[in-house]
């Protein structure tokens, strides 16, 4: 039943990234941007469900098996005020600025800005770099999901291989409106079966009070297993939001200003909604199913809804464990093929007049070439690269300087921003290659994240190198400051 | 309201409760703490968008 229930699900995805495509137009902002028409409850959604991934579902409640409750503070409470935050001091602005300027991409943003296509290849190598690490968990973690809820019926690398099938199919036919429509009823299903789960379970264990009452009371302290530094430390890590390019790709897409208002708001009570039954599932199953070591863990809701719930309910918590994954997925996959397309193939030699309709087609490809390139990493991937999230996150929080910068610094320069992401990238490779799998071992196991060191150096490089380098022409620094009350004629970059 | 944002987010390090054993409305006081920051973080935002919502933005 389990499978059947899935493979429903996974039939209405497909229906409704289909039935987005019939509003295609056909052209290259279209298919990337959905030429700007995004209402505000879609918007919410699929910034969501973007940023969330199946660690909001597994791994937090594997983390809470382990840590207890801190985890909600560590992990989601700073987020429910920073990327809401971020939506309203850098994603407003960003989406003012691209819709007066044509911009698809954030490498074509920060290109304009400040002039320099050295800064624009840099940039452009270091978030793909970031990006793909990122893609490969979601590759990897839904296979395991697959296999893992249909107890080994389901393979991994066949659970693996239907996501990036499944994806492909809507992402390469409909493009960005297709993926918000997607996203949309995927984050409504992981949020309402991340609750309705909660409730099943916890009346099944007899109700909360005595459920908590057979729970380690250790795990039931905010500090007991999560030091001051990692928790103040990590509260810069959701400063990643404000640099990941599917989440710059979403805020372009906005119909109006407006729309940004219920993400704004909501975002913090959409965060409450799915890791607090995620985090509360993992610590009473800490008492329930004793005895799971490391990353075990990461099945605890998996085996809670075994125990106590009915086969249906582990069914459609594989949908929603798959809407978790497929919604981030879909995102990162389209806004790499957006920068490759707009970034790289459109500025090479003899392709620079690419008419939208190969625009378009290449965008395809590159979809359907990324997920397959991504499958065969996850193949002869570990467990381990699980690690990795957190460094992605690290990498795209430390180059938050180059987005206050280009909006709220009119003297910054693009020396500037090439040293701040030379710094991000040298100092990226260096923590990792000093540490990888424990980030928080770094700086003598003092618990402080790596993002709390790089992200001032990165800042830093950006004021250094700004205040050493010629100020910026008067003209440049005026098409992204105009005066008050003044529009600027629109320009379609390359 | 930009000083009450800067406030919030250091009044996320709630170091005065990190060894509260007492419940609060049925759950740890700690994890009842940060429900109630997400909340105070949504009405924040609600009064942010109301209050300071930028005149200057294309339609």
């Amino acid at each position: 039943m389990t499978l059947a229930i899935v493979l429903l699900y996974l039939a209405a995805v497909l229906t409704v990234g289909f039935l987005a495509h019939r509003l295609f137009r056909g052209t290259g902002e279209d298919y990337f941007l959905a030429t700007r028409t995004i209402g505000p409850f879609v918007l919410l959604m699929t910034l969501f469900g973007t940023h969330m991934t199946a660690f909001s579902l597994l791994g937090a409640s594997g983390e809470a098996y382990h840590r207890g409750i801190g985890v909600f503070s560590l992990m989601a409470s700073s987020s429910a005020l920073v990327a809401p935050a971020l939506f309203y001091f850098l994603g407003l602005p960003l989406w003012a600025i691209g819709k007066r300027h044509g911009f698809l991409t954030q490498v074509q943003f920060f290109r304009e800005r400040w002039g320099s296509q050295t800064l624009a290849l840099a940039l452009f190598a270091l978030l793909v770099a970031l990006l793909v690490p990122y893609l490969l968990i979601g590759v990897l973690g839904g296979g395991i999901a697959f296999e893992e809820i249909t107890t080994g019926r389901v393979p991994r690398w066949a659970g693996s291989l239907l996501i990036c099938a499944i994806v492909s199919a809507y992402v390469t036919y409909g493009g960005l409106r297709s993926t918000a429509w997607v996203n949309t009823l995927q984050t409504l299903v992981f949020m309402g079966l991340g609750a309705a789960t909660f409730v099943v379970v916890v009346r099944s264990l007899g109700g909360l009070g005595p459920a908590l009452a057979r729970v380690d009371p250790g795990l039931l302290l905010h500090g007991d297993r999560i030091g001051g530094a990692e928790l103040v430390s990590y509260t810069l890590v959701p400063l990643s939001v404000g640099m990941f390019p599917h989440i710059f790709m979403h805020w372009l897409t906005a119909r109006r200003a407006t729309a940004f208002r219920l993400p704004i708001v909501a975002y913090p009570l959409c965060i409450a909604v799915v890791w607090v039954p995620s985090v509360l599932l993992g610590v009473l199953g800490s008492a329930e199913v004793p005895g799971l070591a490391g990353s075990e863990a990461s099945s605890i809701l998996v085996r809670m809804i075994r125990l106590h719930a009915p086969e249906a309910l582990a069914g459609l918590l594989a949908a929603g464990v798959l809407a978790a994954v497929m919604s981030s997925l879909d995102s990162q996959a389209l806004s790499l093929s957006t920068l490759f397309t707009q970034d790289v193939a459109r500025r090479l030699p003899g392709l620079e007049a690419m008419d939208e309709r190969r625009q378009v087609l290449l965008g395809r490809l590159f979809v359907v070439g990324v997920l397959a390139a991504c499958y065969l990493l996850s193949l002869v991937a570990e467990r381990s690269i699980f690690r990795l999230g957190v460094w992605s996150f690290t990498g795209f929080a430390a180059l938050v300087p180059l987005p206050v910068a280009a909006l709220y610094w009119r003297r910054s320069t693009a020396t500037g921003a090439l040293a701040a992401v030379l710094s991000v990238a040298a100092l990226w490779a260096l923590a990792f290659l000093g540490g990888w799998p424990a980030p928080e071992s770094w700086l003598g196991r003092t618990g402080v994240e790596p993002v709390a060191w790089m992200l001032p150096v990165s800042a830093l490089a950006m004021v250094a190198g700004s205040l050493l380098s010629r100020p910026p022409e008067f003209a440049r620094v005026a098409r992204f400051f105009p005066p008050e009350g003044t529009a600027e004629t629109p320009a379609q970059p390359r | 309201m930009f000083a009450a944002l800067g406030l919030l987010y250091l009044l996320h390090n709630d170091f005065w409760l990190w060894s509260e054993p007492r419940s609060w409305l049925g759950l740890p006081a700690g994890l009842v703490y940060h429900l109630g920051y997400c909340l105070a973080a949504a009405l924040l935002m609600a009064l942010v968008v109301r209050r300071a919502w930028p005149a200057d933005l294309p339609d």
